[in-house]
């Protein structure tokens, strides 16, 4: 029965306080969480604890969830704030240890070209600002222009232009990678 | 554009890792401890923008605000001229009674001989002096003259401090205890009155409510230390109290009857299908409170034959001398599916002239249990027996017992015709104690034993918001009792009122054993259909034991599947056993009931035919199935028979499509799966289309109903 169920109704229902059904819902979106957590980071640990992160978090966020809203539509904007939370907190630890984060950048760079392991395109994700990528990985996990403007809370045409604009820049990347 | 997006996408589709499994079970699990834990201080009270999260530093601005009042202004500086008097030796040279030696003071003594002679009003009045000789010695100092100004403020409000017993003037060395009780004092004051006093009548207005109320004095100068807690504690809670609903913490413990769908059969194992009538609606108003209420009902709650049921259907009506009630059937084609047909089975009742009715002796058995109490309850079943009291004649007569924590009788039989006893009796109810259905059931059929007569017709009708909490809680036994007074001719009603702790389950027993309907009552025009517009037909019953068994023909049906009456189904043989119970037909009642078959060779069919049996079955008549109807006449034993064979398709009525859509729409909230693709839409523009005349709106509030739900189910 509950697979019938619509993700809003169970939605409503964990936030009477029905644990079946928040374990349900979480159930059903956790691997999509997951996947959007790695486009909005780029690095499977730090999916891996963003996801955790959002996950501790969610219960008390049930309160916010507006019946009118998608559930989908909820859970990305509430994974994007953790993101955004996370980066900030990552800001002032990266200003408090800038020397060290000097080095740490170039043995990661070093492991990066040892291993090859990261693909060009999360490193070309990195590369792009925070709201390019917030957008872009709403974009890419299929997304409307409006749905992604409704989660990130700007206006369509806003996202419209942050999309050429990160295709732009992937473009320069691709030219100059193509260059070397 | 789209193009790169599109590479992009499948690489990064490509780039992105599965989750880890047991980072994901942890994660979950983490999410479920926290939400857990989070629900145990949900019931907690939440704070609302009144209190606030931060109650404590509310009470403690509220507190600060309301001391920059006047009068709070006032004590402030008579506190900071106390110390002034007090502390500082030239404050205390003040206080020293003055010797008769002095020039200057006896000079003061003589001008304040009028004035009251407390030692802080002399040190004041010594202040004023001093300034007036000051004043009159050297030029005059503007400074001076300001510094002094709040002055009579101050000594107006400490005049009143000093009123006290344990004034500061005769304890000097412990001014300070007493300074707070001052402060809070004032600022209960201005808080009370709101209009802040002008310092002038500051000291009567004080020393007036001191002399009025001494109580309020001991609670203030109670909670003079812990202020602001308790002022915070006691905002909260009385604030709170009301905002909890009793739905929001009371458990819902709603029991519903019901059994698992009937399965699709198939005809060549099994062609003979048999199940008692329902003419109960309960499950149509639940339905309704429920959607009023914003929620979807359980699936268990949803019955569809009382769906159908609920509604009055305009079906041809039984010649006289025929049948108490007249058999139509139909088969059309599924709205749902083309390749199936639904079969029909309409009964009517006959509506006997009611100016012949035999007089009516009405036991009402009300639950005044303390579950009672909420207005859906027993405020809405006191209108609603009201509106049914128009309804009665002279000559019928009414009792009313009431059960909780014990039974009692609250009105002895009276003749309806005395409605001032009846209506003071039906207002006496109060809701109250814990129930205790059996004592209550049994005085009742005792009354309406005393009350049968030749001719009569007797009903005990219970009404309950379905909770048995005392006595026999199993339906099964409670059931049995009521079938073993059934025997005796007094039938019984059950009347369901509120909602939260409704024991569908009891009322449905109750009302099938006792040969009467169970109907759910949600607002007063469910009491007008119920008790007023069809009364006659809840009351009286035309034919008892109604059994329905259809035979289809196997050459001509693969499978067929009765659509609702799961909890009425009989075995085969009781059809002819006289001695098993079935439900009863009331005067006027209609009831429908559908049937989805597959005919043979149609793409619907289901069930694959068998290797080894023989799969084709001669066609020996071109019908369809055949229908029999068993019933017996009111307050006879031998059951008579009606036969009508099932013929291929015909054209539907307007009636008949209506009840198809109800039946979809029910299926659709209990178990959808066999309608493919047919929603909600369809559900509602086939109702909508066949509202037929629809006198009293019911089907357009069916309609309202299917939208509601499906907006809800979204």
């Amino acid at each position: 029965m509950r697979m019938n169920t619509s993700d809003e109704d169970l939605a409503a229902a964990a936030a009477n306080g029905d644990g079946a059904a928040f374990a349900n819902l979480l159930d059903r979106h956790y691997d999509r969480l997951f996947a959007f957590c790695f486009r909005l980071t780029g690095v499977r640990t730090e999916a891996e604890d963003l996801t955790q992160d959002i996950c501790a978090a969610l219960p008390a966020k049930l309160g916010s969830y507006q019946r009118r809203a998608k559930v989908t539509t909820w859970l990305y904007r509430v994974a994007v704030n953790a993101a955004h939370d996370r980066r900030r907190k990552r800001a002032t630890y990266t200003k408090a240890t800038t020397g060290w984060g000097d080095w740490e950048i170039a043995r990661k760079a070093e492991q990066s070209e040892s291993t090859e392991a990261l693909d060009w395109l999360t490193a070309a994700m990195n590369q792009l600002s925070d709201d390019l990528r917030d957008t872009l990985a709403l974009v890419l996990d299929d997304m409307t222009h409006s749905q992604a403007a409704e989660i990130l809370g700007v206006s369509e045409g806003t996202i419209s232009w942050r999309i050429s604009e990160a295709k732009k820049a992937l473009r320069a990347i691709k030219e100059k990678e193509a260059a070397e | 554009m789209t193009d790169d997006l599109d590479d992009l996408k499948s690489m990064m589709n490509m780039a992105t890792p599965r989750a880890d499994e047991t980072r994901r079970a942890e994660n979950l699990a983490l999410a479920r401890k926290n939400f857990d834990d989070l629900q145990g201080s949900r019931e907690q009270p939440r704070p609302t923008p009144v209190t606030g999260r931060n109650a404590l530093w509310t009470g403690v601005t509220t507190m600060l605000n309301a001391l920059t009042s006047k009068a709070a202004l006032g004590t402030t500086t008579a506190l900071v001229a106390c110390g002034f008097l007090f502390l500082t030796p030239q404050g205390q040279s003040l206080l020293t009674p003055p010797t008769a030696t002095d020039p200057v003071l006896t000079k003061l003594t003589g001008a304040s001989e009028a004035n009251d002679t407390r030692a802080s009003e002399n040190a004041e009045l010594q202040i004023a002096e001093d300034v007036a000789i000051l004043d009159a010695i050297s030029p005059p100092v503007p400074t001076v003259e300001s510094d002094h100004s709040p002055a009579p403020e101050a000594f107006a409000v400490e005049g009143t401090a000093a009123e006290e017993p344990a004034a500061m003037a005769a304890e000097p060395a412990l001014p300070m205890p007493a300074a707070p009780v001052t402060a809070l004092r004032s600022v209960n004051r201005s808080e009370a009155s709101q209009t802040a006093p002008s310092p002038a009548d500051t000291s009567r207005e004080n020393a007036n409510l001191y002399a009025t109320a001494p109580i309020e004095t001991v609670e203030e100068a109670e909670i003079a230390q812990p202020q602001a807690q308790a002022l915070s504690t006691l905002s909260v809670g009385d604030r709170i109290a009301p905002d909890q609903s009793p739905a929001a913490t009371q458990p819902n413990t709603e029991t519903y009857a019901n059994a698992t769908l009937n399965p699709l059969k198939i005809t060549s194992e099994e062609p003979v299908s048999t199940f008692s009538i329902d003419v109960d609606t309960a499950a149509y108003s639940l339905l309704r409170s429920s959607l009023s209420r914003g929620q979807l009902p359980p699936a268990n709650a949803v019955r569809i034959e009382e769906l159908i049921n609920y509604f009055p259907y305009d079906y041809p009506t039984p010649d006289a001398g025929d049948a108490p009630f007249r058999t139509t059937v139909s088969s059309f084609e599924t709205p749902w599916n083309a390749n199936t047909q639904l079969v029909h089975i309409a009964l009517q009742g006959q509506m006997p002239a009611i100016e012949d009715r035999p007089p009516l002796n009405l036991v009402f058995l009300i639950d005044t249990s303390g579950s009672m109490g909420s207005p859906d309850k027993l405020p809405l079943l006191k209108q609603s027996f009201r509106l049914m009291l128009d309804q009665l004649r002279p000559e019928d007569e009414v009792a009313i017992v009431e059960y909780a924590g014990s039974a009692g009788q609250v009105l002895a039989p009276t003749a309806a015709s005395d409605r001032t006893t009846i209506l003071q009796a039906i207002q006496s109810l109060g809701a109250g104690g814990s129930t205790n259905g059996q004592g209550g059931l049994e005085q009742a059929y005792t009354v309406a034993d005393a009350m049968a007569a030749d001719d009569e017709v007797s009903r005990v009708i219970l009404a309950t918001d379905g909770d048995f909490n005392v006595g026999i809680n199993n339906p099964d036994t409670l059931k049995d009792f009521i079938a073993d007074k059934r025997d005796t001719g007094t039938y019984l009603s059950v009347l369901g009122f509120g909602r939260g702790n409704l024991d569908d389950a009891t009322m449905q027993a109750l009302a099938q054993n006792g040969n009467g309907t169970a109907a759910y009552i949600d607002t007063l025009s469910e009491a007008q259909k119920v008790l007023v517009d069809q009364l006659s037909g809840a009351l009286f019953p035309i034919a008892g034991d109604v059994k329905v068994q259809v035979e289809f023909n196997p050459a001509q049906v693969a499978e067929y599947r009765l659509i609702g009456y799961e909890t009425r189904a009989l075995n085969r043989e009781d059809f002819n056993n006289d001695i098993v119970d079935a439900g009863e037909l009331g005067a006027g009642h209609s009831v429908t009931a559908i049937y989805e078959i597959t005919p043979v060779g149609s793409l619907a069919q289901l069930s694959d035919p068998l290797r080894y049996a023989p799969n084709t079955v001669a066609a020996t008549s071109d019908e369809i199935g055949f229908v029999k109807l068993r019933y017996k006449a009111p307050g006879e034993y031998i059951s008579q028979l009606i036969e009508t064979p099932i013929i291929g398709q015909s054209i539907p009525g307007t009636e008949a499509i209506f009840a198809a859509a109800i039946a979809g729409f029910g299926q659709l909230l209990r178990d959808d799966s066999h309608l493919g693709d047919w929603s909600y839409d369809e559900a509602i523009a086939l109702a909508n289309a066949n509202r037929g005349d629809d006198n009293f709106g019911y089907r357009t509030e069916a309609v309202q109903l299917m939208r509601l739900v499906q907006s809800l189910s979204k």
